[in-house]
C-alpha cells in the first residue's frame, strides 16, 4: 500500500506542469466527458475546438489557449476545477457546464469574481431572472425555452388532452413548467418518475389507460432512449403521437434509439439543416473534422467560442480590459449558425425556436429535418425579473 | 394550473378494466423481478460463498449488453449475439476472479469495496474507449417484436414475455441444478461453511471460479435481454446494481431461493408502488400535489420494504446461514 502511495506521488510530481507563462488568452472549459452523459460535454468540446481550428489556434485573431477539464457531472467537483482554473491559471473567462444543477453551484461565484463564463447549454432559470448577472451569458438558450416552442406548436396544433413525463427533479418540474406555458389544453396526467429510471413499463401502461392525445415527456439522456423504445414496443407509438424537446432527440440518441423515434417532433433552437450561410459552413466542416453531423450541442459549443472571439477581436486580446469585454460581448457580433441572434437585457438568446421532425437520413441512420418555425426572435420569461446593475 | 383536468385510473372506470390494468402492472413487476433475480442469483452466491463484495458485478451487465449489442448488429441474429455476450461476461468474469478478487479474499470489506469500485470505473471507461460516448442501439429481434393480447384487450409486448420465460427458466435450471447435482451441493456446502466444505476435500478454488463465471454469466444474461428495452451504455450496470443489492438483503445472503422471493419482491413493490401509488394519494391530496408525493413515496418504497423485512427478519427471509 505504501510503496503504491509513493509511486503514485512520484507520478503526480513528474507530470508536466502546465502553468506556462505565455501570451495566449486562456479559456477554462469545465464539462462533463465521464458518466453516461460524457457525449454531450464532448460535443461542446469538439464544436469548441473546430472554431479554434478554423482560426488555427486563434479566435478572432487572438491567440487561445483551451483547458479542458471533466467535472464527472458533479457540482463539487466543477467548483474545485473551477477555482483552480481562476487561481492557479488565472483564467478570465469560461465555458462548458453541461448541467443546470452544476451551473447553479458553479457560476455565482465565477462571475462574482469578475471572470465572465459564457453558458453553452445549462440555462437554468435561476440564473436568467433573479440570479442573473452582468459577467454570465448564455449563447444556447434559456432552459424553458425548448418546452415552450412545443407547447405553442402542440396548442395550435389542436391538441387536447396531453400526458406529461418528467424526472422527479427540478429541472424535470421547470421544463413541464415550460410547456405549460404555451399549451392551454387539459392535461390526461401528470406523472414524475424516478431521475435515472430505467424502466418504463408500469407509467406506459397507466398512460394508455388515461387515453391521451398526444404525450409530452422531457427524459434526458438513456431515460428517453429506454422510454421511447419501450413506448414503440406497447404499440402506442402508432396511436399516440410523442413531443418533446430536442434533448432526448440529438443526433447521437438517434442511433441508440433507432426506428422507434421516427415521426416525433421536438423542439430546439437549431438544426443541421437550417439553410444559413454559417450554418453550412460549420455543418460540413465538423463533418469534416469528426466524421459525424454535429448536434444542437456542438452548435452551442462551437457559437460560444465564435462570440468569444468576436469579443476578444474587439480588446484585441486585452482580457484585462473586462468592461470592453462585457460590452463586446453583449453585442453578441459574430456569425451565428442560427441566422439572427441577439442577447435579451438578462443576457439570455433572442432567437427563433423550431418544431423538428425525426427522419430517415437516408444512409440507414435517423437524423432531424426543421419543420416549421414556431417562434420568431423569441426571449424568455425571465427578462423581467433580471435587474442587472 | 387550476384549468387543468387530470384523469387518473381507477376513478369512473369499470371494474374488469381496472382489473385487467392491474394485472398487466403485476406481469411488469414480474418482468422487472425475474431481471433483478438473473443479476441476484450470482451476485448472492459471490457474496455468500466467497464472502467478496462485489460492486462491480454491474459491470458484467454491461459487458453481456455492450458484446451483445454488438455481436447482433454486425451479425443480424440476435441468438448469436446471445452466444456471444454470455461467454463474454463469464469469461471476463472468471479473468476479473483470478486477477483481482484472489487477492481480496483475506482482506476486509473495505479493501474489497474499494478495488471493485475501482472496477466499476476501470469498466465504464474501458466501454467509453472501445465503444465511444454515444449509447449503442439494440433493438428486439424480429421474431419477438409486436405484441400479444395474453390479457384480452390489453397489447402486452411479446419480448418482455419471453424475458418473462427466461428468467423462470434460469430459476428452475439453478434449482435443479443447486437441488440435484453435486456441484451444486457442493456450492451450497461452501456458502453454508466453507472451511467445513474444503476439509472435506472440496476443490474451494475452483468452485469460487465457477460460481464467479456462473454468476457474471447470469449478470451477462440479463444485460444481454435489457440491451433491446433499455439504452446500453456506459455505467447502466450501477442503476440495477443498487436494486440488486436490496434484493439479496432481502432475500438473505448467500441464498438463490431467498435471491428469487426477493427479486419477485422488490420487483412487484416496485412496479405496483409506482402504477398505482399517485391514485391512491389522489383520494386525499390535490392532484398537483398528490403527483409529487406519490413520485417520491413511490421511489422509496423498496427501501422501506427492506427496512420492515430487515427488523423482522435480520437476516434476510432466507439466509444461507441459518
Amino acid at each position: 500500500m505504501k510503496k503504491l502511495f509513493m509511486v503514485l506521488v512520484l507520478f503526480v510530481l513528474l507530470l508536466p506542469s502546465t502553468t506556462w507563462a505565455t501570451k495566449p488568452v486562456k479559456i477554462g472549459m469545465v464539462t462533463t466527458l465521464s458518466t453516461k452523459a460524457g457525449y454531450l460535454g464532448e460535443e461542446v468540446r469538439d464544436g469548441f475546438k473546430l472554431a479554434i481550428a478554423q482560426e488555427e489556434g486563434k479566435l478572432g485573431g487572438v491567440p487561445v489557449e483551451l483547458l479542458v477539464e471533466d467535472d464527472g457531472r458533479d457540482p463539487g467537483k466543477a467548483k474545485q476545477i473551477a477555482d483552480r482554473f481562476m487561481k492557479r491559471d488565472d483564467v478570465k473567462i469560461m465555458t462548458g457546464l453541461i448541467f443546470s444543477n452544476v451551473a447553479i453551484a458553479v457560476v455565482p461565484k465565477v462571475v462574482r469574481s469578475d471572470v465572465l463564463y459564457i453558458s453553452p447549454n445549462a440555462g437554468p432559470s435561476a440564473l436568467a431572472g433573479k440570479g442573473c448577472n452582468k459577467n454570465y451569458f448564455n449563447v444556447a438558450y434559456q432552459n424553458d425555452n425548448l418546452d415552450e416552442v412545443v407547447g405553442k406548436y402542440v396548442n395550435e396544433a389542436g391538441f387536447k388532452n396531453v400526458y406529461l413525463l418528467a424526472p422527479n427533479y427540478p429541472a424535470g418540474k421547470d421544463h413541464l413548467a415550460g410547456f405549460k406555458r404555451y399549451y392551454k389544453g387539459a392535461i390526461a396526467g401528470e406523472v414524475y418518475t424516478k431521475l435515472g429510471q430505467s424502466d418504463y413499463a408500469p407509467e406506459i401502461a397507466a398512460l394508455r389507460d388515461a387515453k391521451p392525445d398526444g404525450v409530452f415527456f422531457f427524459l434526458p439522456g438513456g431515460m428517453g432512449i429506454n422510454f421511447i423504445k419501450q413506448f414503440s414496443q406497447a404499440g402506442l407509438n402508432k396511436t399516440i403521437p410523442v413531443f418533446g424537446p430536442a434533448f432526448s432527440f440529438d443526433e447521437r440518441l438517434l442511433g441508440a434509439v433507432g426506428a422507434a423515434a421516427l415521426g416525433v417532433k421536438n423542439g430546439s433552437q437549431w438544426t443541421h439543416d437550417l439553410d444559413v450561410p454559417a450554418n453550412r459552413q460549420f455543418v460540413a466542416a465538423f463533418r469534416e473534422a469528426y466524421g459525424r453531423t454535429p448536434t444542437l450541442y456542438a452548435s452551442q459549443g462551437y457559437e460560444a467560442a465564435r462570440l468569444i472571439g468576436s469579443a476578444l477581436k474587439s480588446v484585441e486580446g486585452d482580457v484585462s480590459k473586462l468592461d470592453a469585454l462585457r460590452a463586446a460581448l453583449r453585442k453578441a457580433d459574430f456569425e451565428s449558425v442560427r441566422g439572427d441572434f441577439a442577447f435579451a437585457a438578462n443576457q439570455h438568446p433572442v432567437q427563433n425556436l423550431y418544431i423538428r421532425e425525426v427522419v430517415e437520413d437516408g444512409a440507414g441512420g435517423y437524423t432531424n429535418k426543421t419543420l416549421k418555425t414556431v417562434f420568431t426572435a423569441h426571449s424568455n420569461a425571465y427578462v423581467d425579473a433580471c435587474k442587472m446593475d | 394550473m387550476s384549468c387543468t383536468t387530470y384523469g387518473h385510473p381507477g376513478n369512473g372506470v369499470p371494474f374488469y378494466v381496472l382489473m385487467l390494468l392491474i394485472i398487466e402492472q403485476i406481469l411488469n413487476g414480474l418482468q422487472l423481478g425475474v431481471t433483478l433475480f438473473l443479476m441476484s442469483a450470482g451476485l448472492t452466491l459471490i457474496f455468500g460463498i466467497m464472502q467478496v463484495i462485489n460492486l462491480a458485478h454491474g459491470s458484467f451487465y454491461m459487458i453481456g449488453a455492450y458484446v451483445g449489442a454488438t455481436v447482433t448488429a454486425r451479425s443480424g441474429s440476435f441468438l448469436l449475439g446471445l452466444l456471444a455476450a454470455l461467454p463474454a461476461a463469464a469469461l471476463v468474469g472468471m479473468l476479473v476472479e483470478a486477477i483481482v478478487l484472489r487477492r481480496l479474499y483475506k482482506k476486509d470489506h473495505v479493501d474489497q469495496v474499494l478495488a471493485t469500485f475501482g472496477l466499476i470505473m476501470f469498466f465504464n471507461e474501458l466501454t467509453r474507449i472501445i465503444w465511444g460516448r454515444q449509447p449503442l442501439f439494440m433493438d428486439v429481434p424480429a421474431w419477438l417484436s409486436g405484441t400479444v393480447e395474453i390479457i384480452p384487450g390489453i397489447p402486452y409486448p411479446s419480448y418482455r414475455i419471453a424475458v418473462i420465460g427466461v428468467g423462470l427458466l434460469v430459476a428452475l435450471f439453478l434449482y435443479l441444478m443447486f437441488a440435484h447435482t453435486r456441484i451444486g451441493m457442493q456450492i451450497r456446502a461452501g456458502a453454508s461453511n466453507r472451511e467445513m466444505a474444503g476439509a472435506l476435500g472440496i476443490n474451494i478454488k475452483l468452485i469460487y471460479t465457477l460460481v464467479f463465471g456462473l454468476g457474471t454469466l447470469l449478470a451477462g444474461l440479463a444485460g444481454m435481454m435489457a440491451g433491446p428495452i433499455l439504452a446500453v451504455e456506459s455505467g447502466m450496470g450501477e442503476s440495477i446494481l443498487i436494486l440488486t443489492f436490496v434484493v439479496i438483503v432481502i432475500g438473505g445472503i448467500g441464498s438463490v431461493r431467498g435471491a428469487f422471493i426477493g427479486a419477485l419482491l422488490v420487483g412487484m413493490v416496485d412496479t405496483l408502488g409506482r402504477a398505482f401509488m399517485p391514485a391512491f394519494f389522489r383520494l386525499f391530496l390535490p392532484t398537483a400535489h398528490a403527483d409529487g408525493v406519490a413520485a417520491s413515496i413511490a421511489s422509496m418504497s423498496i427501501y422501506i420494504l427492506m427496512a420492515i423485512i430487515l427488523v423482522w427478519r435480520p437476516k434476510g427471509l432466507l439466509p444461507a446461514h441459518a
